[in-house]
């Protein structure tokens, strides 16, 4: 095996274009060390992206924010106007792991792992997040809710790297709010988890709304039944119910070690209510 | 697999050490440097046994590779003392005896100073969700959490 | 030796204080050194190639490949240990310890161990381990209970016919052995009864989650002596083990614990120091071996799972008329689960005129379990003490009452077998009854249960010295490894013997090769039997001194007492001398006959039996079957704590393991046998923000039989809290919870009335 630290972006793509066995990129580690422990992964190339310096900062204009590959989590709590603007984004990037795993573990990679539960990607897919890609040939957009295409399997191609995901900027009245199910209060991964984003108007009627689930299917879902739901109301029960009853219709789940199919579809209702009226109290400015 | 030659800075001391280019942080300071005072409990940053400081973020050292060390800093439980002087944590942890077998006992008191640099005041909760990476079998928490506390408390005064 | 009179409210100097433990320096500061921080010059790396079928015949091992890579000097199959004799002191049969360390003909179980490669280092080991070819040919495999009991099921053990069955069965079963306890006539209890309660419980298992691995260096010389650096709760059990399985001489290996980082029972039997030894043995180089956490869940000793079919009557008086339990457990793919200790358990807490208890030792494809803190005791009681719960619910008293109506006390005559003598349940009740805790109002979606448990001490083979130091100080060894600050206590009670202050005394661990023989640190025994041999040895050494002390004043010896630690003559007729301290004393050892010590061989009784009573309160999240466990106390008996915040410790840390066991720790296996969750990520032990802090009542009904009147407390804290916690939830959801663990997807089922 042999480890690379590169420079630059075009240095990365560039080795990772030439390995002709198994290459694996390195950005917080917390997944890809732990392959290789358990001997699930044996790479005989691994690119550290994290002295790229491009990509270990995050950096907000006016279109919105660029949060570069190798920024770990803790480092989202700690920017101020990322956390107000995107409030469910960055409470689901630092739901993942331990205080230990936050100064390491970074959104892109979660993405890039490309999991069914990871806990980052609902939130992301309901904040219409995109991912930008770098390969040989240049760069590319993908919408976050297009980028897993099946579990541990993604869009990337070959000698391509996540270099940033991208966030808009926020209107007035707008926010965000993300959950998850864990039979324990830390350490577990998701069984199910669920990221809305709601717009509303200043009278407090919803005009845009997305919702992301995790762990109910075999990739990240957007669930754009369960956004419209929501879509025109002030949030009652009914559109609630709706909600919850969108997401359950959406679920696919699997029985496995963290949780029944039943189980799944039941908690996802419950907490899609939840996070609706969690994000629509933040961006009604009461939390 | 040929080894990778790794400078990097130890508690204030400089090191240097040739490492595996697979191999785990955690490996390459108990077998490299010598610095067994870090436990593998779990290899997978489960357990928080391990927890180092690196360049100021507390991190799971078995989660970092030896290579990755390069020009960083790293702080480890061996530096938590200063000389003769423990540091007040260790000094509440054992008076409230916050350890029984003492295994996690590096990784909690790393972890905790994590925490009161960060945050001089945490409330019972804070304190209990900054830990939930570091496991204890042995105490059920309870005196560790009061010992992160009453150190707390001291330090403010 | 004191008497119960002399000592029930004996205010002490130092026993019941609270210094800071004698090893605590070294391990705030990282300096302690466990299992796996000892290294040696020429030091090898060793790794086990596991099996990966739950049940397989090994048709054959070629090693040839792995054996050519470089840097590989020594592979090991199981053709390289031997079966032992006279490991007579291990509870285990030396032909399953020998089995189960490497794999003989069957791979039992995922993760059997099959071959052991040592390499220069950790990564070629690994690369060797996949050079290794084994054929295997898979068998039918069962690892659940019921499955492995009903008539199709396949029979893991050609050779096993249930014992201690009448008739003898005619054909082989996965059953070991069946087991009966009991006195009276059940069946005219249950005729007296106005309530009966009938009910299967089940409880999945669960692993002792000691942070730290097994992990050792072994150390074989040329000239067949050999030294093995450990973690473990007994070394002597190390060494008899090991010695058996190598066919040494116990005095050519000389074992030393290391500090240990957990056991909780999983550390009281072997699984890698044969195997590092006889490939130490093999090459000649000291091998280490360290267990990676997957090979922790898959290969080392989980408890057993359980089946438990509970039945008890009571009267409308809150009488307890009759009780009846059977119960199953698999103690992995080897005959010898905990059965015994689980049945003679289920009804230890109550005086039960009627009483019965049948116990069935189970074999299925899964790990030898091995001892966790009050093995087998937790499983009974949740059955029992959920039992309880609901005929006090039906007869209208209240938990507490009825089984303060019903408790065992001085004289009652146990399930299986002997009289109590004096003990404590009672008065754990009482001040249940009595605490802030239980009288405390409840939140919405809120439950309380109570449970009792009861756990018996052993005592056993012990060892310690204590030698008086030129300059006044002593230092006590014994051969109990210290997992949660028996050194402190071992310092306490010698000082208090002594009558010179904490700080003059010291503790250390001695290797087989410095003490004669001393049992595991397990049964909660240790501050009792060390504790007392440390006692004894003090004591003898105080004949010692007040025989230097005559010497001195040339007085007869009988002529001297000790007090205060000082020697001083008995009275008027001795004459007048100025009392002469311990330190006076051993300063002139040299001149007054040489050193001074005191030694203790003894074989520990009069263990006093511990009972405790805990009360949990646990709130339920109706919509995601999320359960909190709110508040929490534990009271125990602890006879007397000899350092209260360890004794605190012990309740605590039993407490949070009992709440991990109930709502989300459990074996997972596939349908394919093999274990789905070997990793502390899904096997769920509690983190810091699951739990509260947990309170704590110590009640002191001294133990006659130990000179500060100690009763063992580790082990009583585990065994109430599945049954709290189960009556809590009961409580909380309105249905009778019977399967543990009591994890989400269960809570929302019964929420939803499934």
């Amino acid at each position: 095996m042999r480890y690379l630290a590169p420079a630059s972006v075009g240095e990365a793509v560039s080795a990772l274009a030439a390995e002709p066995g198994l290459s694996r990129i390195l950005a917080g580690g917390t997944d890809l060390l732990v392959q290789m422990k358990t001997g699930l992964a044996e790479p005989d190339l691994i690119v550290d992206i994290k002295k790229i310096s491009d990509l270990t900062e995050i950096r907000c204009d006016g279109s919105g924010f660029r949060i570069g590959a190798a920024v770990c989590g803790a480092q989202l709590a700690e920017h101020g106007e990322l956390a107000s603007a995107w409030p469910g984004v960055v409470e689901s990037v630092n739901l993942i792991g331990s205080t230990q795993i936050q100064g390491r573990a970074t959104p892109a990679g979660n993405l890039c792992n490309a999991s069914p539960a990871a806990d980052s990607v609902p939130a992301l897919i309901a904040a219409a997040a995109v991912a930008t890609v770098a390969g040989t040939g240049g760069t590319r957009e993908v919408a976050v809710e297009d980028f897993v295409t099946s579990p541990g399997r993604s869009v990337l191609e070959n000698g391509e790297i996540v270099v940033s995901l991208n966030l808009p900027a926020r209107p007035e009245n707008a926010s965000d709010a993300y959950e998850r199910f864990i039979p324990r209060t830390e350490m577990d991964i998701a069984v199910v988890g669920v990221g809305v984003s709601v717009e509303t108007d200043s009278d407090g009627r919803i005009t845009a709304a997305r919702v992301g689930l995790g762990a109910v299917a075999p990739t990240p879902l957007l669930v754009e039944d369960a956004g419209r739901a929501l879509v025109g109301t002030k949030l009652d029960d009914e559109a609630l119910e709706k909600c919850a009853a969108a997401a359950m219709e959406a679920c696919s789940p699997i029985n496995d070690k963290r949780g029944t199919i039943d189980f799944r579809i039941k908690v996802a209702g419950a907490l899609a209510k939840r996070v609706a009226a969690r994000a629509y109290r933040r961006a009604r400015g009461e939390q | 697999m040929s080894k990778i030659h790794v400078n990097a800075t130890v508690n204030g001391d400089a090191v240097e050490y040739l490492c595996e280019p697979d191999e785990s942080l955690l490996d390459s300071l108990r077998d490299r440097l010598g610095l067994t005072g870090s436990k593998e409990g779990c290899g997978t940053g489960d357990c928080g046994a391990c927890s180092v400081v690196l360049d100021g973020r507390l991190v799971c050292s078995c989660l970092v590779l030896g290579a990755e060390a390069d020009g960083r800093a790293i702080e480890t439980i061996e530096g938590l003392a200063d000389g003769d002087e423990l540091h007040p944590l260790q000094q509440k942890f054992l008076e409230h005896a916050a350890l029984q077998c003492g295994i996690c006992t590096p990784g909690f008191l790393v972890a905790a100073k994590a925490l009161l640099d960060k945050n001089p005041d945490p409330d019972e909760t804070e304190i209990r969700y900054w830990l939930a990476g570091n496991l204890c079998r042995c105490t059920g928490y309870d005196k560790i959490v009061r010992a992160v506390m009453d150190t707390a408390e001291e330090m403010r005064r | 030796m004191n008497k119960i009179d002399d000592i029930s409210g004996t205010e002490y100097k130092y026993v019941g204080s609270r210094p800071v433990r004698p090893d605590g320096l070294d391990k705030v500061t990282g300096k302690a050194q466990f299992g796996a921080d000892l290294y040696a010059p020429g030091m090898l790396f060793a790794k086990i190639l596991r099996s990966p079928h739950a049940h397989a015949r090994i048709l054959s091992i070629d090693t040839g490949k792995a054996e050519a890579l470089d840097g590989v000097k020594a592979v090991l199959t199981s053709t390289d240990l031997q079966p032992g004799e006279g490991a007579d002191d291990l509870e285990d049969d030396m032909d399953h310890v020998l089995e189960n360390v490497m794999a003989r003909g069957k791979a039992l179980y995922d993760g059997h161990a099959v071959a052991a490669v040592a390499a220069t280092s950790a990564s070629i080991a690994r690369k060797a381990l996949k050079l290794i070819d084994v054929e295997y040919e898979v068998l039918p495999h069962v690892t659940d209970i019921e499955k492995a009991i009903a008539p199709d099921a396949p029979v893991i053990r050609e050779d096993m016919y249930t014992q201690d069955m009448d008739p003898k069965p005619d054909k082989p079963s996965n059953i070991a052995r069946r087991m009966e306890i009991g006195h009276g006539d059940i069946e005219a209890g249950f005729e007296k009864a106005d309530f009966i309660f009938e009910r299967r419980f089940r409880t999945e298992a669960a692993h002792q989650g000691y942070i730290e691995p097994h992990a050792c260096l072994a150390d074989y010389r040329s000239d067949g002596h050999a030294e093995i650096w450990c973690c473990t709760q007994g070394h002597f059990m190390v060494r008899s083990a090991c010695a058996a399985l190598l066919g040494m001489e116990l005095s050519k290996l000389r074992v030393t614990a290391s500090e240990i980082g957990g056991g909780f029972g999983g550390k009281t039997t072997v699984f890698i120091e044969p195997v590092a030894l006889a490939l130490s043995r093999k090459c000649g180089r000291p091998v280490k071996l360290v267990m990676d956490r997957d090979e922790v869940f898959r290969a080392s000793g989980p408890t057993p799972s359980s089946v438990v079919d509970v039945k008890i009557g009571a009267n409308k008086d809150g009488v307890i008329t009759a009780g009846f339990a059977e119960l199953w457990f698999q103690g992995g793919a080897f005959p010898g689960s905990v059965i015994d200790l689980g049945t003679m358990c289920a009804f230890a807490c109550y005086d039960l005129e009627n009483v019965k208890a049948i116990g069935w030792d189970v074999v299925v494809n899964r790990p030898k379990s091995a001892a966790y803190r009050a093995p087998g005791a937790p499983m009974a009681a949740f059955a029992v003490e959920s039992g309880l719960d609901d005929l006090a619910e039906r007869i209208g008293i209240d938990p507490v009452d009825f089984r303060l109506k019903n408790a065992a006390e001085e004289g009652s005559t146990a399930a299986f077998g002997p009289k109590f003598r004096r003990i404590g349940l009672k008065e754990t009740l009482e001040a249940a009854k009595a605490s802030d805790h239980y009288n405390s109002p409840l939140g919405p979606n809120q439950g309380r249960g109570i449970a009792c448990g009861f756990w018996f001490n052993f005592g056993g083979t012990t060892s310690a010295s204590i030698k008086i130091e030129l300059d006044g100080t002593a230092m006590v060894t014994v051969g109990t490894p210290d997992i949660g600050g028996s050194r402190a206590s071992m310092c306490l009670m010698a000082a208090e013997t002594l009558g010179i202050p904490y700080e003059n005394v010291r503790c250390v661990i001695a290797d087989t090769s410095l003490l004669p023989y001393s049992a595991t640190t397990e049964g909660s025994r240790t501050t009792h039997s060390s504790g007392m041999a440390t006692v004894y040895a003090s004591e003898n050494a105080i004949k010692v001194m007040c025989g230097r002390a005559a010497k001195i004043w040339g007085i007869p010896e009988d002529a001297v007492d000790w007090k205060d630690g000082h020697a001083r003559p008995s009275g008027a007729n001795a004459g007048e001398f100025e009392p002469m301290s311990l330190a006076d004393i051993a300063k002139k050892a040299h001149e007054t006959g040489g050193a001074i010590a005191g030694h203790c061989e003894f074989e520990a009784g009069k263990v006093g039996q511990s009972f405790g009573t805990h009360i949990a309160d646990a709130e339920i999240d109706p919509e995601t079957g999320f359960t909190k466990i709110v508040r929490y106390t534990v009271i125990q008996d602890a006879g007397r704590a000899i350092h209260p915040s360890y004794v605190e410790g012990q309740y605590q840390g039993g407490a949070v393991q009992g709440i991990g066991w109930a709502l989300n720790e459990e074996y997972i296996y596939g349908e394919d046998g093999r274990l789905q969750n070997a990793g502390f990520l899904d096997y769920r032990m509690p983190v810091c923000s699951d739990v509260p802090m947990i309170e704590t009542e110590i009640v002191e009904v001294p133990n006659a039989g130990h000179p500060f009147g100690v009763r063992g407390v580790g082990e009583t804290p585990i065994v109430p809290p599945l049954g709290a916690i189960g009556n809590a939830l009961s409580h909380a959801i309105g249905t009778r919870m019977d399967t543990i663990p009591m994890s989400p997807p269960r809570v929302l089922e019964a929420v939803s009335g499934g």
